[in-house]
This record gives structure tokens, sequence and C-alpha cells, in this order.
């Protein structure tokens, strides 16, 4: 690593290093309030947000049981679309956003940019602190009924059934949307103003290129969702009409509303994960990234194109004709910035000397997974194909593949890969092999035969369906244990590296980007001597000679 | 490895893929039976689909697992990779590749669309109306064949006219309970209209279907029939005019390849001719509410002449005994029982739900 070292203006903390190094730790106890530390609020989203997972997780369990049977026998149907609402609503809203945006853009971006903190700590602990309580909410709703529309909440079903835990579904929207509006903005002008100077725009590091993206599309989307849920939250308790049929409104109008946002909220989740698989890639496979424009540039050409795809998800709805072909061919031409993607880190494994350690077998698995998902996304794309599978089990299959297969490997494999940065100790590679397995199996066995339950004819949503289907189900139903089960694994070594893992040194896996370069875990401020940036994030490869040339 | 030259080698690789593909895109098992002319379109755009995602799949995949193998890294070896940043050609190649195909598709999905009549639902409005007077829709023979009239005039209501022109329809209609509107016949805006040969004519037969929790209700306007489950006759071109009555549904046969939403407060329909004579179920695709996934029926298609003889014998018992109380149809009874412990939760829909069912059952 070639780092020159600045002076800072604050001699006296170099001087004094070791008694620098005692007060900028933080203790165990300033992780559990109000901190403004952008690493402590980095690993408070995580934390929180994998609690979340736990809880989303138990409720997909409890929905495979339900389903092992053709008959509602598990839970009462009603409780079953309660698990199922939360579920969906749990796992975007508290686990991948939080997890992927809050937890590790909130921990890397300014390590990665050698900047000291977020441009507005305060804003940044506010705007983490608006998720508990709505996870709360969520929690809570159970006792009153439980939101039982779906996460996608259509009226007038959201109207008319259990009318408070509903209120309090959408006012748990609220606030995380409102965390990650505010989230958004921090992130843009961070981005923008708080790089080290040394650091240009063709040496960010692609994980901030997508957190950026990322917040773009956050900031353009977010409001329209607060604004369709406070008028349908109107609708509920106030008397208006904005969507009841009978009284004048309009239930397409609210569809309109929600995909708007909730579309690109697919590219949210999934964006900040392209930027972590550029991240971990280049550093297992030793070889710079493939294309490093082409993957920045895609990120942003998603977000683009991503905000004009929204009506691919009501062709069976009250959709005119013009726009199914419209949304159609926007739709599809999505997969191709996601294929360029995708070929240059597969381009980047070419030539590589490939580590495989957890972190890079998540990675490698997220493309396999992902493939598969992006695949099935393109037949979806296409209006007369959707409108069979629509609502089916098919699309289960799909957005499991991405999201579980795409979000969630995405995180894991971060997670081994940064944990040694956070904790300041290594975990446990065997164990970690062991999860990958079971998850890897796991998940492949979830989700592969709802493709085929979906084309045959099995609906989504549902707590009891035709006896035909019973085989496939068993199996699905199966994986779920194997992907519970695959936890154990993973919350031992977890636990037991955060408190007794080796030590890891300051750079375990040799890596080029800024945040390798300040001690593991990084002291408060991040830096003793702010980083000079002499070379690219990614030149693996690269002779000393050729990097001090440049 | 030596003495075979690479691009043999590639050469080999990608005639295999491509037969691979080939044989995938045919033999998949995916789809259920085809019962319907729009599946047929449908099946051959998801195989043409199928076939590119599996050579997709094969190559990228492939690719993943000999680079792992190819270039993991021997123990004990601490260097770097080859330092490739990019390479322009390359990069255009693969960008180019997957946006050709993409237009390629695209393209397809447009004709297929078309050829299933997407572009114009509401086509069926083309033709002369003639409203009212239609009491020989009594005969059911004639349902199908030379009278339009009914069913252009049935298309002809506006949305929230509750009163039908048909006199025989009207009648029949004229004791629905209160509070259980009749399902209007406005003409459908969303769903699958008229295909190209069809462009012009009306259908042969027009049904009606509303959904409510949890049932599907198929009104014949032109006969006055009710019933819990659809009959149609094969080979016809059957036109459904689709409405809800409470919250959003979805019409759904796996085997028509068809699916459009119930949407309350507008109007929806699908157009198509059932292929195969045989009975296919009729699922909600919709969330509807906590006995969504209970919400099935089933779709009758008969020869013509069986379905001549459904008509006639429900259209003669329908309008004889109207207050006959022997339910024919082990449906209606099986929904009837299968939602009345439940009647508690439903709440407003119940009511609704209850009186209709019991309709349904005195008239079939
Ligand atoms: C831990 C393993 C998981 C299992 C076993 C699982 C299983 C399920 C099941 C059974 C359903 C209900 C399908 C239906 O009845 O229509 C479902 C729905 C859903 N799941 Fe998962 N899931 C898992 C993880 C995830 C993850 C990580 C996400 C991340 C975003 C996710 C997002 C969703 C969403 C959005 C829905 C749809 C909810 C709705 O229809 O309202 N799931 N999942
Ligand atoms: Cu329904
Ligand atoms: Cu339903």
């Amino acid at each position: 690593m070639t780092q020159a070292q600045v002076p800072l203006d604050d001699a006296a903390l170099v001087a004094d290093h070791d008694h620098a190094q005692v007060h900028k730790a933080w203790k165990w106890y300033h992780y559990f309030g109000y901190n403004i530390d952008h690493k402590v609020i980095g690993i408070q989203y995580l934390v929180t947000a994998f609690v979340f997972y736990l809880i989303g997780g138990l409720m997909a369990v409890g929905m495979r049981m339900e389903l092992a049977t053709p008959d509602p026998d598990f839970v009462d149907p009603s409780l079953y679309n309660a698990l199922l609402t939360n579920h969906g609503t749990i796992m975007i809203f508290l686990w991948i956003v939080p997890a992927a945006i809050g937890g590790f853009g909130n921990y890397l971006v300014p390590l990665m940019i050698g900047a000291r903190d977020m441009a507005f700590p305060n804003l940044n602990a506010i705007a983490f602190w608006l998720n508990p309580p709505a996870g709360l909410l969520l929690l809570g709703s159970f006792f009153f009924g439980g939101a039982q529309a779906g996460w996608t909440s259509y009226p007038p079903l959201s109207e008319i059934t259990a009318p408070v835990a509903q209120s309090m579904w959408i006012m748990a929207i609220v606030l995380v949307g409102t965390s990650s509006i505010m989230g958004a903005v921090n992130f843009i002008v961070t981005i923008i103003m708080m790089r080290v100077p040394s650091l240009t725009w063709d040496k960010l590091p692609l994980f901030c290129w997508a957190i950026l993206a990322t917040s773009a599309l956050a900031l353009v989307s977010t409001p329209v969702l607060a604004a369709g849920l406070i008028l349908l939250l109107f609708d509920i308790n106030f008397g208006t009409s904005f969507f009841k049929p009978d009284a004048g409104g309009n239930i397409i109008i609210y569809q309109h509303l929600f995909w708007f946002y909730s579309h690109p909220a697919v590219y949210l989740m999934i964006l900040p994960i392209f930027g972590i698989m550029s991240e971990i890639i280049p550093v297992y496979a030793r070889k710079p990234i493939f294309g490093y424009k082409a993957i920045a540039y895609s990120s942003l050409a998603i977000c683009l194109v991503g905000l004009f795809v929204w009506v691919h998800h009501m062709f069976t709805s009250g959709t005119p004709p013009w726009m199914r072909l419209f949304f159609t061919i926007s739709t599809l031409i999505v997969a191709v910035p996601t294929g360029v993607k995708i070929f240059s880190w597969v381009a980047t494994l070419w030539g590589g000397k490939i580590r495989f350690t957890t972190a890079m077998l998540f990675a490698v698995g997220l493309l396999g997974m992902f493939v598969l998902g992006g695949l099935s996304g393109i037949t979806l794309g296409a209006a007369p194909f959707d409108i069979h599978v629509h609502d089916t089990y098919y699309i289960v299959a799909h957005f499991h593949y991405v999201l579980f297969g795409g979000s969630v490997f995405g995180l894991y494999a971060a997670i081994y890969h940064w944990f040694p940065k956070m904790t300041g100790r290594m975990m446990n590679e065997r164990l970690g092999q062991v999860h990958f397995l079971m998850t890897f199996i796991g998940a492949n066995l979830t989700f592969l035969p709802m493709h085929s339950l979906g084309t045959h004819g099995m609906p989504r949503r549902v707590a009891m369906y035709d006896p035909q289907f019973t085989a496939l189900n068993q199996l699905c139903t199966f994986g779920a244990f194997m992907l519970a089960a695959s936890l154990i694994p993973f919350i031992i070594n977890a636990v037991w590296s955060w408190t007794r893992g080796p030590k890891a040194s300051d750079n375990p896996w040799n890596a080029l980007t800024l945040e390798w370069t300040t001690a593991s875990p990084p002291i408060i401020e991040n830096w003793e001597v702010l980083p000079v940036v002499t070379h690219g994030p990614y030149e693996y490869g690269m002779t000393e000679e050729a990097l001090a040339v440049e | 490895m030596k003495q075979i030259p690479a691009s043999l080698l590639t050469l080999t690789a990608g005639i295999l893929i491509t037969l691979v593909s080939l044989w995938v895109g045919q033999h998949h098992g995916l789809l259920p039976e085809q019962a319907s002319e729009a599946a047929v379109l449908v099946d051959q755009l998801f195989n043409v689909m199928v076939m590119i995602a599996t050579a997709l799949f094969l190559v990228v995949i492939g690719a993943i697992l000999l680079f792992c193998f190819r270039y993991r890294r021997a123990p004990g070896d601490e260097d770097d990779g080859i330092p490739i940043e990019g390479n322009l050609p390359l990069e255009a190649f693969w960008t180019a590749i997957p946006a050709i195909l993409i237009i390629g598709l695209g393209v397809y999905s447009v004709q297929v669309f078309q050829e299933m009549g997407g572009f114009d639902p509401g086509s069926i409005h083309v033709g002369h109306s003639m409203i009212g007077g239609a009491v020989s829709h009594a005969m059911p023979s004639h349902e199908m064949h030379a009278v339009p009239q009914g069913s252009v005039a049935m298309m002809a209501q506006a949305p929230d006219d509750g009163a039908i022109a048909t006199d025989a329809t009207a009648d029949l209609l004229a004791d629905l309970p209160e509070g259980t509107e009749p399902p209007a016949t406005p003409v459908p805006r969303y769903g699958f209209g008229a295909n190209a040969a069809e462009e012009g004519h009306t259908p042969d037969l027009v049904v009606n279907v509303t959904g409510m929790q949890y049932a599907w209700l198929f009104n014949y306007p032109n006969s006055g029939i009710m019933t819990g489950e659809l009959h149609i006759p094969v080979g016809k071109d059957i036109q459904l005019n689709i409405s809800a009555q409470d919250v959003i549904h979805s019409f759904w046969v796996p085997q028509f390849r068809l699916k459009q939403d119930a949407l309350p407060g507008q109007s929806s329909g699908l157009r198509f001719v059932a292929t195969k004579v045989g009975t296919y179920p009729v699922v909600c695709a919709e969330l509807c509410g906590s006995y969504h996934g209970g919400m099935r029926t089933q779709v009758v298609v008969h020869t013509p002449e069986e379905f001549d003889e459904w008509l006639q014998q429900n259209a003669v018992a329908q309008q004889q005994n109207p207050s006959q109380t022997v339910a024919v149809n082990p449906a209606e009874l099986s929904d009837r029982d299968y939602l009345s412990p439940y009647a508690q939760e439903m709440g407003v829909s119940d009511q609704v739900l209850s009186q209709v069912l019991a309709q349904v059952r005195s008239r079939s």
C-alpha cells in the first residue's frame, strides 16, 4: 500500500499515539444509545436489521409449515396473511434496505472516501432511530389482527380488513421511508462534498457509486410511496375516498403510486449489493475489476430506466394496452445494464488467482442465483407470459432468487468480508463454509420448485392450495427448514468470533480501498492522519513501479 | 488438451449448448395442458424464452464454474492475477448481444399480444346495437349463433345501470335481494378483446363474471342463468365481462393462460376461444382476504351440443321453478358450507354473499 501520510493540524493527537488509541475506541455500551459516529450507527443498523431478519425468517418458517399440507391447519388463514404481509414488509423495509444502505453504507462510505464522518451526523443518528419504532409498530400490529393485505396493501382490501393494524403498518412504512430519505440526502452530500481531495471521481470505489445511485433513486421515488400511503391512511381513518370505488375513488391510482416507488425499491435493494460485489470480487480474484466505468455507469442507467418500468406489476390490472406494451419494452431494456454488470464480474474472475474465502463463496453463489433470478425476470417482462404467471408462485420464486439469492447472499458476503474491519477479529472459515453450503442448498431447495408450482396453477398468498401441489410444497418446506438451520453455524460464528476470534490485522485481505488503511476496528474519527490516494481502488497485480509512476 | 485447438473446443461447446437449449426449450415441463387459442401463442413465446435463457444460463454459469476451477489460487501462491481492467470490443459485444436478443423478444411479445387480441379489449363494441326485445334468448340454441343483438345490448349498458334490457333476464334479476346489484355489463376497457380474425364480430357467447369474497358468480345475460361454475362451448368465441363486488379478485384459468383482475368500480374483460373439451380450474389470483386460497371453482368446456343441453336445462329450471330450493350444483353447496363458519369474520360481504349464494342455489 503506497499511502503518503499527511500530518493533521492537531499535532498532539499524532504525538500521543497510545493515549489517543485508548480514547479513540468506543465501549460496548456506546452501541446501545444515541451515537453520531457513522461506524456505530452502521453497526446499530446491521445488528437491528439482523434481528428483524430473524423475526422475518421465523414468519417465513411459519408460513412454510402451514404450506406443508394443502389445508389451512397450522395457522388460521387470516394469521397466515398477517405473517405473509409482515414477512414481506420486514424483509424489505427492515432487513435488506437498512442492512445494505444503512448498515454497510454508513459504515463504509466515509471510510472509503477518506472522511471522518458523514456530512450530517445527527441526521444520520435520527434516521437510524426511526427504524426500531417502525419495527415495533409492525410487531405490535399483531395484537390488532395484523395487517393482512400483503406488502402491497392494495385497496379496497387494505381498507376493510384490520383497520388499526393496517394504520400501524402504514405508519411503520412512512417512518422507514422518512429514514431512507434522510439517509439519501446524507449520502449524496457526503459522497459529493467530503471525499479527500486526492480521491477523484474515477477512483471512487464502486460501492460508493452504487450508494450514490441508490440515494438519488430513493430521493425521487420514496415521497411518492409516502403520498400514496398517507392517502390510504386518510381513507381508512378519516372518511376520505381516494381509493374507494363505491364513493368515486379509483383503486388503480393507488397501484401506480405504490409501484412507482416499489419497483425502484427493488433497485434500492439490489444496487448496494451490486456495489458490494464489485468490492469483494476483485479482492479475492486478485485482479482489477473488469470494466470499472461500465459498472459505474450501468448503475446510473439502471436507476434511470428503473423509474419507467413500474407498470409491469400491473399487467393484469386496470392497464390499457399501450401501457402493457410500453412497459414490456422498458422492462426488457433494464436487463441490458444488469447483464453488463454480471458479465463484468465474470470477466473479473478470468485470469485471477481466486481465493475461496467464505466471502468469495457467497459472492460466487450470488452470481449463480442472480443469473437464474434475472433470466426468469426477463420472461416476466414479456406481458403475454407475465399475464399467465402474475400473482403465482412463479413470481415468488423469481423474487426470492433475486432478493434471497441476490441480496441476502451479498449481505453475507459483506459480513464475512468486513467483519475483521468492524470488530478487529477474524471469523472462522470452516463454520463459514458450512454456513454457505447449507444456505446455498437450502435456498435452491426452497425456491426452485416454486417456479413449477406457479406455472402449473398455484396462486401466491394462499394458506390453502390444491392437493396436486403437495409434494413440491413439502420440498420447499424442507428447504426452508434447512435455511433456518443454516443460521445456527452463522450465529455461533459471529458471536464467538466477535468475542474471542483471532485478532485481525488492519488489512487481512490485502485490499486496496481506503477503509483498509486504518486500524481494525477503526478509531473514532477514522484516521490519525487523513490518507492521500495515490492509485485506484482495484489496481491488483500492477507492479509497485507501475503504481509509483502514476 | 494441447492437440485440440481452442476454436474446436469452443465450437463443440457451442453446438452442445445449442442442442441442449433447443431440447430444454421444448421439454421443460413447466406448462400445464393447453386449452385455449391463446395458450398456444403464449407457450410458443415462453418456449423461445426458455431456450434463450437456457443457453445464457449454460454459458454464464459454465464460465463462472470454469473460471473458478481454472483460476483458483494454488497453495502458497501469493501473487496477483493478470491486471486487465477492461476491453472495449468485449464490452461492446456483451452489451450488443443482450440488446439484440431483448429487442427481438420485445417485438415477438408485441406480436403475440396482438394475436391474442390485446390491443383493443373494447373492440366487441363494433356492431349494430339493438336494445331490448330479446325474449327469444330463452331458446338456448340461439345463444351462440345468429343472435348477436342481445349481447350487443348487454354491452351497451352503462356501468351503473342496473336495469337489464332483456325481459327474461330482467324478470329473473328482479327478485335479487337488495344490495346485490345484478352484474353490470359495461364495455370492458381492460383485458383481451377480439383477435384479428374476430375483430368486428360480436362474440358467440357473453358471460358476466362477478368476483366476491370468496366465490365467482357467472351470469348468462341472454338466458338469465346464474351459476357458480363456468360452462362454455368449445371452439366458440367467448366474451367474459369481469367485475368485482367488494375487493379486487383476479380471474385465472391456468390452462387458458389468461388472467384478468376483477376490479370493483371498473370493467374488464377477456375474449377467448377454448380449444379442448374438459374441466379446468378457475383460480382467484389476487389476494382478496383470508379465504383467498379457497376461492376456486371450475370451467367446464362442453361440446356445442352438450352446451346447448346444459343451457336448456338450466334456463328452463331457472325460469319455471324460481323458488326451487334444490341445489344441483355441489360447487355452491360446498362454497356455502365452507364459508358459513367464517361468516362473522367476513363482515360486510357476508350478507351479500349469503344472499347471492342462496339465490343461486334456489335457481340452479
Ligand atoms: C428465509 C427464507 C425465506 C423463506 C422461507 C421465505 C418464504 C416466503 C413465503 C412462503 C412467502 C409467501 C408466499 C405467498 O404465500 O405468496 C414469502 C413472501 C415474500 N417474501 Fe419471503 N422467504 C424468505 C426470505 C425472504 C427474503 C430474504 C426476502 C427479502 C426481501 C423475502 C421477501 C418476501 C416478499 C416481499 C414476499 C411477498 C409478501 C407478499 O406477498 O406480500 N423473503 N416468502
Ligand atoms: Cu378473490
Ligand atoms: Cu383471491
